[in-house]
């Protein structure tokens, strides 16, 4: 939200500040930049040389342009249009840490908890602690917390979560982020005053306030000194302002460096296939392959394995991905859905509309086509899949729910 | 004369028969067609049964001749030789070939429990210099993506300014415009490798960058057509006009410096995951700054400590307090080939390659060793070498065959080295999850396969 100040007339010079740039001269882009020499370069097209090559990506259309037409005459500056106030209003919904940009208004947190049952519950647990769709928002803060400002739990390795609520600092940023993007299929469709009273609730929920609290714009300000985690966040300009010193160094020995180079971590054999076949996510020709992870580290050089046909060389295949539909045939869906309608079982498109909307839909639609169900669609029940892999299971779920094009 | 070098011949008559030292031996089995494929197992079938039953050392007379005469894919004229092709603009909007469909954007299991608010990696391992093509550039989205038509698409300036602005794509297009190839980088890349290793390959380990030429107008000049107070007007806040309509904080000295309004990426418009019609582009800041379908731009006296400023993308460091507002992507290098989940064909001559760049400028010089980090060779840069993009790097190695651990190391024109995986730990802990830029290793064993490992 904009606070208003007293307008003042920038002053950006695009073209007055000139720079010499040369080849050798590591010179960062923007309004600066040599526009003579650049738009040379560019008109010459001699790509080998001069920016191009060393690192000026100098800006050199805005300077020829400018060239053309005047240096001080910006004939674009005319461009665009005034906004209207209602449009401004419309659109400039931040509230910022300060509280500017706020509006009036209230909610209990009594209010909110009938809110949070409609809307919010379904995602995000009854008390916020659900961690099935999302990370829980309620959890890991202490009395102690609200206290000092500082949670202490996040200090701790071993703390398995970090909670919303353990890493919230600016009570505004709750506010200002349940009012622009939640609910999360329906964002910007609660009233200003349910805001308030989703925010309350939430704040009641991680103790910060009592069951009969009612918060509104006058008093957030006073919330904001019990957010358990308000004095826990650093600027740490070293990754902000370029000027600024880097917090971690390098070296640049070059041999003999005093370096162990002893393997302390690797992936477990156990996770190997766990992100799908690698043998099917690189190409097939050139200087190296894919490795078939659905088999075990390879015993021998691929050469030797290849060349002595030994059962267990790695089966490079071109893998083709299977269209849905060739997946759905393939594993027999079929005998039992039709695409449109039901025969034994539901028709795809059915459960797409069914479902429509749903956010647990398809960690649903996947547990139903790997381990079976029955009851949803009638007595006749779905026998489990086991046969399938888990990527398999994925595309399916994800082509039946999508209307099975 | 033996056994394995006529078999060889015979199902693969374009693999070389001799071991050549330093070429590449291609394996027969994924580099035909399938129709080859299916012929040549029934032809080894055959001849292996009677070839082993004979025992070794009694070559078919067929094999050795047609090793004499030479290749197939070379006597036999293909199809494609012999035959008519397609048509022109047969597809309108070209695509890859089928043999490449290898190449996809992939997640990576467990990462997110939702596709509309979740990642998809860049597949590195297996892309060419330093621009990613369009359809492989990661995603990352807040509340799902959209495509939106630019013919409603609107652009607002308003805060600290003489008069707020509004403009269509009509106006933003009319503009003064720059083109610039610059890298995104989430800042989350390689951020599931703090603690250990988690991931098998570069597509997971740091696939959530790109790198494209975008083509837009510089974002000062939208501010002076605003009229902003740059001096009070530190901070501006970019809005997107998505269902999260997420915003991030871009300090005012970079949005005079080289932000960009893009509305093109590689010659085209934005695809749709990209933010289409506009996004904001900030160079060597992470890419959560980069405010995809992009609606708003305030100018302000304060930081706006948004969503994504206070619970995302803070750096929780060891004692319990999270760095807020990191933001530049800094000094970093990963060898692409081979690389992890890979296997080496053969023993002798291999091309390392690998991507380095920095968010605080220009690549000066890329180091990479063979050994785990004792002996360090410099590798060859390849032209462009451009401030905040990536730069290709090149280096000559033959394999003896024996296990290697290979590391790059990045230095940029700023004078900042690519740290150690432990130089980064000792101060940043192990749960910063945000901003890992340590050296790769990758480990090379004596099968040829390659892993992604973490050396002390």
């Amino acid at each position: 939200m904009f606070k208003f100040l007293k307008p003042q007339v920038s002053v950006v010079l695009l073209l007055t500040s000139f720079f010499c740039s040369s080849a050798s001269i590591a010179q960062p882009s923007g309004n600066q930049a040599a526009g003579n020499q650049a738009a040379g370069n560019q008109a010459t097209g001699n790509k080998a040389t001069g920016n191009q090559a060393t690192g000026n990506q100098a800006t050199g259309n805005q300077a020829a342009g400018a060239q053309a037409v005047g240096a001080l005459a910006k004939p674009w500056l005319n461009l665009g249009r005034a906004a209207t106030p209602a449009e401004v209003k419309a659109w400039d919904i931040d509230v910022r840490s300060d509280f500017v940009g706020l509006p009036k208004g209230s909610g209990s947190v009594a209010k909110g908890e009938e809110v949070w049952e409609a809307k919010c519950a379904s995602c995000h647990g009854t008390f916020g602690e659900s961690n099935e769709v999302f990370t829980p928002i309620v959890g890991g803060t202490s009395k102690k917390d609200i206290e000092t400002g500082l949670v202490a739990n996040l200090a701790r390795p071993d703390f398995p979560q970090r909670t919303t609520m353990m890493k919230l600092s600016t009570v505004s940023t709750l506010w200002d982020y349940i009012n622009r993007a939640m609910p999360w299929n329906a964002p910007k469709s609660l009233k200003v005053d349910e805001v308030y009273a989703v925010t309350a609730y939430i704040l009641h929920l991680a103790e910060v306030l009592p069951s009969d609290f009612s918060l509104n714009d006058q008093n957030i300000a006073e919330v904001q000194k019990r957010i358990p985690n308000r004095s826990g966040k650093v600027k740490f300009i070293g990754l902000w302002d370029l000027k600024a010193k880097p917090d971690v160094q390098g070296e640049l020995c070059m041999s003999n460096c005093k370096v162990s180079a002893e393997v302390a971590s690797i992936l477990p054999e156990f996770a190997r296939n766990a992100h799908g076949n690698i043998a099917e996510q690189n190409r097939f020709v050139g200087a190296s392959r894919g490795v078939d992870t659905t088999k075990p580290p390879l015993k021998e050089p691929l050469k030797v394995a290849i060349a002595s046909g030994i059962a267990d060389s790695p089966k490079l295949a071109v893998a083709a991905p299977k269209t849905p539909l060739a997946l759905a045939k393939e594993q027999n869906c079929l005998a039992c859905h039709g695409v449109d309608q039901k025969m034994v079982g539901p028709g795809f498109r059915e459960v797409a509309v069914r479902y429509k909307g749903n956010i647990k839909a398809e960690a649903t639609l996947i547990t139903k086509i790997s381990q079976g169900g029955s009851g949803n669609w009638g007595q006749i029940p779905m026998p489990a899949q086991p046969q399938l892999g888990s990527e398999d299971v994925k595309t399916l779920a994800r082509w039946i729910l999508e209307g099975a094009k | 004369m033996n056994l394995l070098d006529d078999n060889s011949a015979q199902i693969a008559p374009n693999s070389s028969p001799a071991l050549i030292p330093g070429r590449v031996q291609k394996a027969p089995e994924n580099h035909v067609d399938h129709t080859f494929h299916a012929t040549a197992r029934k032809a080894r079938r055959s001849f292996m049964g009677k070839a082993l039953a004979m025992g070794a050392g009694v070559a078919s007379s067929s094999a050795v001749s047609a090793r004499a005469e030479g290749e197939d894919a070379i006597l036999k004229l293909p199809p494609h030789t012999v035959g008519l092709g397609q048509p022109v603009a047969a597809r309108g909007y070209g695509l890859p070939s089928q043999y490449e469909r290898n190449l996809q954007r992939r997640e990576s299991p467990g990462l997110t429990r939702v596709g509309a608010a979740s990642v998809s990696f860049a597949p590195l391992q297996s892309l060419f210099g330093i621009i990613t093509p369009n359809g492989l550039h990661f995603e990352r989205h807040h509340q799902g993506w959209w495509d939106i038509n630019p013919e409603h698409h609107r652009l607002m300036i308003n805060g600290l300014v003489k008069q707020a602005k509004v403009f269509t794509m009509d106006d933003l297009m009319r503009l003064p415009a720059v083109s610039r190839i610059h890298f995104i980088e989430c800042g989350a890349n390689t951020g599931m490798e703090w603690g250990n290793v988690a991931v098998p390959t570069v597509q997971y380990s740091h696939g959530m960058l790109s790198c494209s030429e975008f083509t837009g107008v510089l974002l000062s000049t939208l501010l002076d057509i605003a009229g902003a107070d740059t001096k009070k007007g530190r901070y501006l806040l970019a809005e997107g006009a998505d269902g999260s309509s997420m915003t991030r904080t871009v300090a005012m000295d970079r949005a005079l410096d080289d932000v960009m309004v893009a509305w093109a990426m590689n010659g085209e418009m934005l695809r749709p995951e990209n933010g289409y019609p506009l996004r904001l582009v900030v160079p060597g800041v992470q890419g959560v700054s980069w405010v995809k379908y992009l609606r708003r731009i305030e100018v302000g006296d304060q930081p706006y400590y948004t969503k994504d400023e206070v619970m995302h993308y803070v750096d929780l460091m060891p004692d319990g307090r999270h760095r807020q507002f990191t933001s530049i992507q800094e000094v970093k290098s990963v060898i692409t080939t081979p690389s992890g989940g890979q296997v080496l064909m053969d023993k002798g001559y291999h091309n390392v390659t690998g991507l380095a760049w920095s968010g605080r400028g220009r690549i000066k010089r890329v180091d990479v060793s063979m050994d785990g980090g004792r002996n360090w060779r410099t590798a060859r840069l390849e032209t462009p070498v451009l401030s905040k993009a990536l730069t290709r790097f090149n280096i000559d190695w033959v394999w003896d065959g024996g296990p290697a651990i290979l590391q790059s190391r990045a230095i940029d024109d700023s004078g900042h080295i690519q740290p150690m995986m432990r130089q980064l730990r000792a101060v940043r802990g192990t749960r910063s999850i945000y901003h890992n830029n340590a050296i790769q290793s990758w480990k090379v064993t004596e099968t040829g396969e390659v892993f992604n490992v973490q050396v002390s």
